[in-house]
């Protein structure tokens, strides 16, 4: 299997792109917009020109300042696939796809059952079919990369579905090294082996999503991830409990060790909801009013006070959960983080 | 009351505006018959203009498009210090006063001009020849080309034209196979204004070819050279140039509307101000 590495730095608007990765199976980079996670892209892709670094797909180096050494986007086997898709609107499918490689068309039309739409203009597609266009042409061109620009973003929630377990399978059969870049954590975490988190053009973490969720290196990890992110003072009770003063006033015990101002991280599914104060093994316990009920899919999302707790559908309703009402929130010392604020 | 009031006035403003601009063109058909006006055409004075107006004309519209093109592209997608100089540039001869124009370009080409006297040693001499009729046209025709083939190179999703380099399509080829077809509309269109200005192009060709019947004549300057020897002669010039100009301004109307929505959209609020 062939490793992409690449270490550059890139100045952007406000702030310098910094970036060291070794790709050989799939990295999803996730942060917020304006991150520089779509400059990522276009400075291996030769779209944009570092002025320090190094970009090599094993042997074959694309980029080396140090010897002064830049080939052109079409000199570098990457196949990058934009975010709006940018399939030629004077073009029919065919065309788009056999502009990459004209002898491997009909192949990849065959292989992503677009051939029915051959002569179709792209114009006239819908989401999920532009998607497999913009796959089957940069696909065609045989790269030894692929880079996904918010391979997601552009579909309606109920085709993302459809289309992510799709381009699940897709970059497990490739086996060829992928950068796809998202904001959405769950997808990053749905689609790569490793997922890095990416912001003000730093990569804060780079590890598998599950060591993301059970160790975030910060609190914006921590956020990003899709914790409750409770700010406070720690101060440390005895060697293995620490006592954390919330800005909203409440006490919570966790078994990390901190001191001073930190971030109490608490995934959803620790959190348990109930509407009487009941003593049990849980160290933590805050009350407040349900500010929202949501249901996400089997589950619900609940908000009491500060904290979202996530609990089964049938719990929901079994507590006559409902916005205004009284709850309590109870999770465990050893279910908690503390991360730095940052 | 006051909102008949209200309509009438507008429908009489527009009224007046539509017959102040269609009167004059009318006139022209209807002064002599129909059949008079074709026989003139006959006149060698007429095809003699006919042919002068065209050569010079396509000859310019040729060197424009292949001049013009590569510039437009370079000021639409590069950004640059200077570059809202070099648009302002490429943008004055379009308010410039014709006679100013022609005074320029004597100064510049003349015997004793600038490039002239160097031309001179050279031996070619440029002002009143049909080679300076050409250069007065492209002079004054060529920013209306410019002017729309930047806004149309820059209506063309720069996307479009990465993705057209990750697929491995060098800069030639992107060109030609992404960026030109993409922009034909607002360049068809550009090139149909630049070539109407051309046709009627008067003022800078008289002061810098003058208007020798046969050799630097053009329509344009034709009609003023018969306008007190034949009345009749320049009534037919005038006709022949209402209808080639009405079926430009046609033609330039109908590629706009055969062209899909997504590729020229932002050109075709630039040309508004045009047509």
């Amino acid at each position: 299997m062939a490793t992409l590495r690449a270490d550059f730095t890139l100045p952007l608007r406000t702030f310098e792109l910094e970036l060291a990765l070794e790709v050989d199976r799939t990295v999803a980079l996730v942060g917020p917009s304006g991150a520089g996670k779509t400059s990522v892209l276009r400075a291996i892709s030769g779209l944009a020109c570092p002025p320090r670094g190094r970009i090599a797909l094993d042997g074959d180096v694309w980029l080396d300042s140090d010897r002064r050494l830049f080939r052109r986007p079409d000199e570098r086997r990457v196949g990058l696939v934009f975010q709006e898709y940018a399939l030629f609107p004077h073009f029919t499918v065919r065309q788009n796809v056999a502009y990459a490689g004209k002898d491997r068309a009909d192949e990849y039309l065959e292989r992503f059952r677009i051939a029915h739409l051959a002569d179709a203009r792209p114009t006239s597609l819908s989401g999920g079919e532009r998607q497999r266009v913009a796959l089957a042409r940069a696909l065609a061109r045989g790269p030894g990369v692929i880079l996904l620009d918010e391979p997601l973003s552009a579909l309606d929630a109920h085709t993302k579905g459809t289309v992510r377990a799709e381009l699940q399978e897709l970059l497990r059969e490739l086996a060829l090294p992928v950068i796809l870049v998202t904001h959405d954590f769950e997808d990053a975490a749905a689609l790569a082996d490793h997922v890095g988190v990416i912001v003000g053009g730093r990569l804060r973490q780079l590890a598998a999503p599950h060591e993301l969720v059970d160790r975030p290196a910060d609190a914006f990890v921590a956020s990003f991830t899709g914790a409750n992110l409770l700010r406070g003072k720690a101060r440390p009770v005895d060697d293995d409990i620490t006592l954390v003063q919330l800005e909203t006033g409440e006490l919570v015990y966790s078994t990390d060790r901190g001191e001073g101002d930190v971030g109490v991280v608490v995934y959803p599914w620790e959190v348990s909801i109930g509407r009487l104060r009941h003593e049990d093994s849980a160290m933590n316990l805050i009350q407040g009013e349900i500010r929202s009920v949501a249901a996400v899919g089997n589950r619900v999302r609940v908000r009491v006070g500060p904290i979202t707790a996530e609990v089964t559908a049938l719990s929901a309703e079994k507590l006559e959960l409902a916005r205004g009402g009284t709850a309590f929130a109870t999770f465990k010392a050893t279910g908690t983080r503390l991360v730095p604020l940052g | 009351m006051r909102r008949i009031l209200l309509a009438l006035l507008y429908f009489l403003g527009a009224a007046v505006t539509l017959a102040f601009l269609a009167l004059p063109l009318l006139a022209i058909f209807v002064h002599v018959s129909p059949g008079r006006l074709v026989d003139q055409l006959s006149n060698p004075v007429v095809t003699d203009a006919l042919i002068v107006s065209l050569k010079t004309t396509l000859i310019a519209q040729a060197l424009i498009l292949l001049f013009g093109t590569p510039t437009a592209y370079l000021l639409a997608s590069r950004r640059f210090p200077g570059r809202a100089a070099c648009i302002t540039l490429v943008e004055l001869p379009l308010v410039l006063p014709p006679a100013v124009a022609g005074i320029g370009l004597l100064a510049a080409f003349g015997r004793f001009g600038l490039l002239g006297s160097t031309l001179g040693l050279a031996g070619i001499t440029l002002p009143f020849t049909q080679a300076a009729v050409t250069i007065a046209v492209a002079f004054v025709a060529s920013p209306l080309y410019i002017r729309q083939a930047i806004a149309a190179f820059e209506a063309i999703d720069p996307d479009l034209v990465a993705a057209s380099r990750t697929l491995g399509a060098g800069p030639a080829r992107t060109f030609f196979r992404i960026v030109l077809p993409m922009a034909r509309g607002g360049l068809a269109a550009g090139e149909a204004l630049a070539f109407a200005r051309g046709l009627g192009e008067f003022g800078a060709t008289i002061m810098f070819a003058g208007s020798l019947q046969h050799v630097t004549q053009t329509l344009p300057l034709a009609i003023y050279a018969e306008f007190e020897v034949n009345f009749d002669v320049t009534l037919a010039i005038s006709a022949l140039l209402v209808l080639i100009s009405a079926a430009l301004l046609l033609s330039l109307k109908l590629t706009l509307l055969w062209q899909p929505s997504e590729q020229t959209s932002r050109s075709r609020f630039a040309l508004s101000s045009w047509s």
